[in-house]
């Protein structure tokens, strides 16, 4: 059998992308590490309570009085673990590699619906991305942006963006041909069926992706920390290194609260959308 | 100029279509044509006209492309050869921006699934088109309010879709269809998903807008008694094919071949059949100012035992019998005005055999057919009426 060697292949390409583009990774890393910095500044930076209040009022108007106090308890354990400001640096990172999720799989998807080109290609890179064990590209993301927030961000934002990508994608695929066929009737053209018509009626579908994608981001928080990430993946990490089962236990126990917090929310959202709606329309 | 006229429309579908036209040009059918090529032929070589303010109805089996038809006249399909003329624009070569402008402004649609946007409003697809056009929006919820109240949804223009019936949902499809104020409208099946008593109400519906509206109107329908009840003339469709153009009565008393009659062959002939058809020519008739004479005379070249006498006008004034001016002869008198039968009914051409059976039961003589100023053009015996039931003769 002769051997292909794919691994060096892989390793000469990342060298050279490392050394001829690293005014390209440079200004991702900065730019990134701005927008992850800022956020870690306003979250740690509005006072706890109001933190509180903010987001349980959130919670119930969007999912209900029982979300909203489960959001409170939680928030209020996370605090008495010690763990607020770790949680505020994880918080800042995935609300950062969400962001970007949205804005790179919204319009990727949007394109896959439009072209069977484009979704053929996409299709195979999602796969990848969401099946290549995670490790495998922390690698090249340090090489290529040093330790730190930034390349764990980079590695969960690859990691959590195919859900979106898929579900904006499904969702306008699933818009009824005959809604499709009549907007053509009346002369909308095609950004007024995509505003207007595909959109809107995919709307449930592409936030059941971004629900995915922030619980994949969460995921993402303890392999972060592996690459020097600050947050609550640290804790966890110690739990497992130094044999602290307690702090490891409890750093595993924010998690868990910030993912069913941010969970029930963004799902409540999607319902809300819907009672909104009806409620607009029979108030008459 | 027609309203809407199409050229030697085709549309074939599948991987060459182009190439499939020469076939079709030398009149292979849409069956051979699968069979060697398999290309679908939708349409094949259409053409016809339509007035302004005339119901134009197309019929045909499910897959006789009627759809596909109706699609080219917006070029929501494409078609592979032919023209579209609407007021003697062809649409199949203007730009994209003048079919936009044609498609929102001349040419409205009507859906059978009704195809409204579920997350809006009765009142916003309404005003769907006219947000499209970009018009203002309380220039376009006052145009959606006024086209809500004229299909009698008034009061629901704050509901969902979803929270409406079948029935109503459509009359949403014709509302938005009439709020951007077209000249055609296009209806596909738009009745056929409805039960039977809604859809009855709809095409009332539809007949008493029209008069008042005057739209030149598209109507597809693979049901008979609906083509038959709302169209001006009826297009009927086979494979592809437009076998038979012509007025609902021209449709059942002389259909063009066998697909034709098997399809007319179980209509309820007493709705659609009228007067004008099944009504004998007034020959011979008598005139008043020839005299008693001529008359019997007339009577006796025909061999008949009455005849319709009528002034200068053509209006009728009476029956004679035989019997009555022979009576008269032997009195040597012929003042025929005394002994003429003047309880004639008379009828319009329109008026359906359902209509007039009980008057040609009930009265002793034949019925008068008159036109607008009351002049005699036929008449009808018993026994046309039941030919005309039947489907004889007529
Ligand atoms: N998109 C399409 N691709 C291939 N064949 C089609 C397509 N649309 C319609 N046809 C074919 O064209 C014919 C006419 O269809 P259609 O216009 O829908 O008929 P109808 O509306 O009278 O039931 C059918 O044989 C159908 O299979
Ligand atoms: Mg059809």
């Amino acid at each position: 059998m002769f051997r292909l060697e794919i691994g060096s292949y892989v390793e000469r390409v990342i060298d050279w992308m490392t050394i001829h583009w690293a005014g390209f990774f440079g200004a991702i890393r900065e730019g990134l590490s701005a927008v992850i910095g800022w956020f870690g500044w306003l979250f740690l930076h509005i006072p706890f309570v109001l933190f509180v209040v903010l987001l349980v009022l959130l919670a119930w108007r969007v999912a209900g009085k029982g979300v909203a106090v489960f959001t409170a308890v939680g928030l209020l354990i996370i605090r008495s673990m010690n763990l607020w400001t770790q949680t505020m640096q994880t918080l800042s990172m995935i609300t950062t590699a969400t962001l970007i999720a949205l804005l790179i799989g919204i319009p990727l998807g949007i394109w896959m619906s439009r072209s069977e080109k484009a979704n053929d290609i996409i299709r195979p890179i999602l796969d990848f991305m969401q099946t290549m064990p995670a490790f495998v590209y922390l690698i090249p993301a340090v090489y290529f942006f040093d330790l730190g927030e930034v390349p764990g961000t980079v590695a969960t934002v690859i990691f959590a963006m195919p859900p979106v990508v898929r579900l904006t994608n499904l969702g306008i695929r699933q818009v009824p041909k005959d809604v499709i066929e009549a907007s053509r009737a009346f002369g909308a053209t095609g950004n007024q069926m995509l505003f207007k018509v595909q959109i809107p009626l995919a709307m449930p579908t592409i936030l059941a992706g971004l629900n995915q994608t922030i619980m994949l981001s969460l995921s993402m928080v303890v392999i972060s920390s592996m690459i020097g990430a600050k947050g609550l993946g640290i804790p966890v990490l110690n739990g497992i290194t130094q044999l602290k089962v307690g702090e490891g236990f409890e750093g595993g126990l924010a998690v868990v609260i910030l993912a069913m917090v941010l969970d029930r929310i963004t799902q409540g959202l999607g319902r809300f959308r819907e009672r909104k709606d009806a409620r607009k329309h029979s108030s008459k | 100029m027609p309203k809407l006229e199409v050229k030697a429309l085709s549309k074939v579908f599948g991987q060459n279509p182009e190439k499939i036209l020469s076939l079709l040009e030398r009149g292979e059918n849409k069956k051979s044509v699968l069979k060697k090529t398999g290309h679908s032929v939708g349409v094949n070589h259409a053409a016809f006209q339509v007035e302004e303010g005339e119901i134009f109805v197309v019929m045909g089996l499910s897959g006789s492309g009627k759809s596909t038809l109706i699609r080219c006249l917006n070029l929501l399909i494409r078609p592979t050869a032919g023209e579209v003329l609407i007021d003697g624009e062809n649409i199949v070569t203007c730009t994209r921006d003048r079919l936009l402008e044609i498609r929102r402004k001349k040419v409205a649609m009507v859906f059978q699934n009704f195809a409204l946007l579920p997350h809006r409003s009765v009142e916003s697809n309404v005003a769907f088109g006219l947000e499209l056009q970009g018009v203002p929006q309380e220039d376009r919820l006052q145009k959606a309010r006024n086209a809500i109240e004229l299909v009698g949804l008034k009061g629901y223009e704050n509901s969902l879709p979803a929270q409406l019936s079948g029935g109503m949902q459509q009359r949403v499809g014709l509302a938005r269809a009439l709020a951007t104020d077209p000249d055609i409208l296009l209806m596909d099946e738009a009745f056929s998903a409805l039960d039977p008593l809604i859809r009855k109400e709809m095409q009332d519906e539809l007949l008493s807008l029209q008069d008042r509206m005057h739209k030149t109107i598209i109507f597809i329908t693979h049901d008979l008694d609906e083509a038959l009840k709302l169209g001006n003339r009826i297009a009927i469709m086979k494979d592809g094919v437009i076998v038979q153009i012509g007025t609902p009565e021209e449709i059942l008393t002389s259909p063009a071949d066998d697909y034709v009659r098997e399809f007319v062959q179980d209509v309820n002939r007493v709705k659609v059949v009228t007067a004008s058809t099944i009504m004998k020519n007034p020959d011979p008739v008598a005139f008043a100012k020839d005299g008693l004479r001529v008359a019997v005379r007339k009577m006796r070249e025909a061999s008949i035992s009455s005849i319709f006498v009528l002034d200068k006008d053509r209006h009728v004034k009476g029956l004679l019998t035989i019997d009555s001016a022979i009576e008269l002869l032997k009195d040597n008198r012929t003042d025929m005005d005394s002994v003429l039968n003047r309880d004639i009914l008379s009828v319009g051409p329109d008026t359906s055999i359902e209509e007039l059976l009980p008057l040609v039961i009930n009265s002793k003589y034949p019925l008068v057919v008159v036109d607008e100023e009351k002049k005699m053009i036929g008449f009808i015996v018993k026994v046309s009426v039941l030919a005309g039931i039947i489907g004889e003769g007529a």
